[in-house]
């Protein structure tokens, strides 16, 4: 359900200003968002200064420059360092989006400002627990389903086939799409999501997969998936380019032809 | 219910087995729409600025009175199926449900009126 305001103890106050680097001559600002589970206190923002000059072109460089010569305690997660698994998604300048693929250079303004995902519980600083967020795509059972006897060698798919896949499969599961939805801030207990549903839609159109009616039987729901409004910024925020919008507009296409 | 697994959190009491239906019928009632309004807005411009005598003929007439009658339930209806969309967004728990029989009470009262209305002009 929606609400308009944050809670008394989720209301961000202004943090720690850390000092300048001596001697930097290209400076850039970042606040970023820090709170801590274990010091009973509200959320707060932090200032730090970086020096351009000694630094990477990343995001994710500056954080890890930020972590490792200035405060330590500064959390967040990261892993491969180029877009593929989703660790470091974030929300940079007011967009979900990966730190390790999202240039210091997009970022027009003086200030960088960085918060964790959206309206999702924080585990710590920068990172949002996606625990709900993976039980849904587990949800949507993200394997293949065959009833045939397994077949001698591999199942065989046509190129046309697999071309349909393109689009889909790329999805890294970095949550900033479903975490920019408005229908799943407000219903995310309910609603699958994005994400979810653009995985959903990856094993439907699979020329392989031949549990399509049950899968489609699983999403006829008016929350699981009606909920979307097609209000399109996973789409228009999606790190890897992906549709998850159009996905959406396909399984309502699929659902409608069995109905009508 | 405590100590509730993340699965069982996420499949929740499984699909509503509906969905489809409301979302066949918003499209139907937009396409509708779209012939409609237009051709409502064309109707009641021109019965605008007449005199009460000349209104009340204006709407006797069998393609203004069902052009207009047809724009109120088709719009009426299609306002009301929004309506709940936009509460089951907003609105949880029992207030959810409490709206939703509010709004609809509010949406066939609303109908109602206006053929009452149109019929007493027409007829």
């Amino acid at each position: 359900m929606v609400q308009l305001t944050l809670p008394k103890n989720s209301k961000v106050k202004v943090g720690k200003t850390w000092p300048k680097p001596t001697g930097a001559n290209n400076i850039r600002k970042f606040q970023i968002y820090r709170w801590n589970p274990d010091d009973g206190e509200n959320p707060r923002v932090d200032t730090y200064f970086v020096d351009m000059d000694k630094c990477g072109p990343m995001i994710l460089d500056a954080l890890i420059k930020i972590k490792n010569e200035i405060d330590p305690t500064l959390t967040f997660r990261r892993s491969c360092r180029e877009g593929i698994c989703g660790s470091c998604a974030m929300n940079i300048d007011g967009i979900n989006t990966l730190a390790c693929i999202y240039g210091m250079d997009e970022i027009k303004s003086d200030v960088v400002k960085i918060y964790p995902l959206p309206h999702m519980p924080v585990v710590k600083d920068l990172i949002p627990d996606l625990t709900h967020f993976y039980a849904q795509h587990a949800s949507i059972m993200p394997w293949l389903e065959t009833k045939t006897n397994r077949p001698a060698k591999e199942w065989k798919q046509s190129i046309e086939d697999r071309k349909k896949l393109d689009g889909l499969y790329e999805c890294v599961m970095c949550a900033s799409c479903s975490t920019s939805c408005p229908s799943y801030w407000w219903n995310g207990d309910k609603y699958l999501g994005p994400a979810a549903l653009l995985h959903a839609y990856r094993w439907i159109i699979d020329s392989r997969d031949e549990a399509t009616g049950e899968r489609l039987d699983q999403l006829e729901d008016p929350f699981k998936l009606y909920r979307c409004h097609t209000i399109m910024n996973c789409a228009k925020t999606c790190p890897k380019g992906l549709n998850p919008a159009k996905a959406i507009a396909e399984i309502k296409k699929m659902q409608l032809s069995r109905a009508v | 219910m405590k100590y509730l697994t993340d699965r069982k959190r996420a499949e929740g009491l499984g699909a509503g087995g509906a969905g489809s239906h409301h979302h066949w019928k918003m499209l139907v009632s937009s396409i509708l729409i779209v012939v409609l309004v237009p051709l409502f807005i064309v109707v009641f411009g021109s019965a605008l600025g007449g005199s009460r005598e000349e209104v009340l003929a204006f709407f006797a007439r069998p393609v203004p009175a069902l052009i207009a009658a047809l724009g109120l339930v088709v719009g009426i209806r299609h306002l009301m199926m929004e309506a709940h969309e936009a509460v089951e967004d907003y609105v949880g728990g029992i207030n959810r449900k409490l709206t939703l029989v509010a709004v609809t009470a509010f949406c066939y009262t609303l109908m109602a009126a206006g053929l009452f209305a149109l019929l007493k002009i027409a007829l």
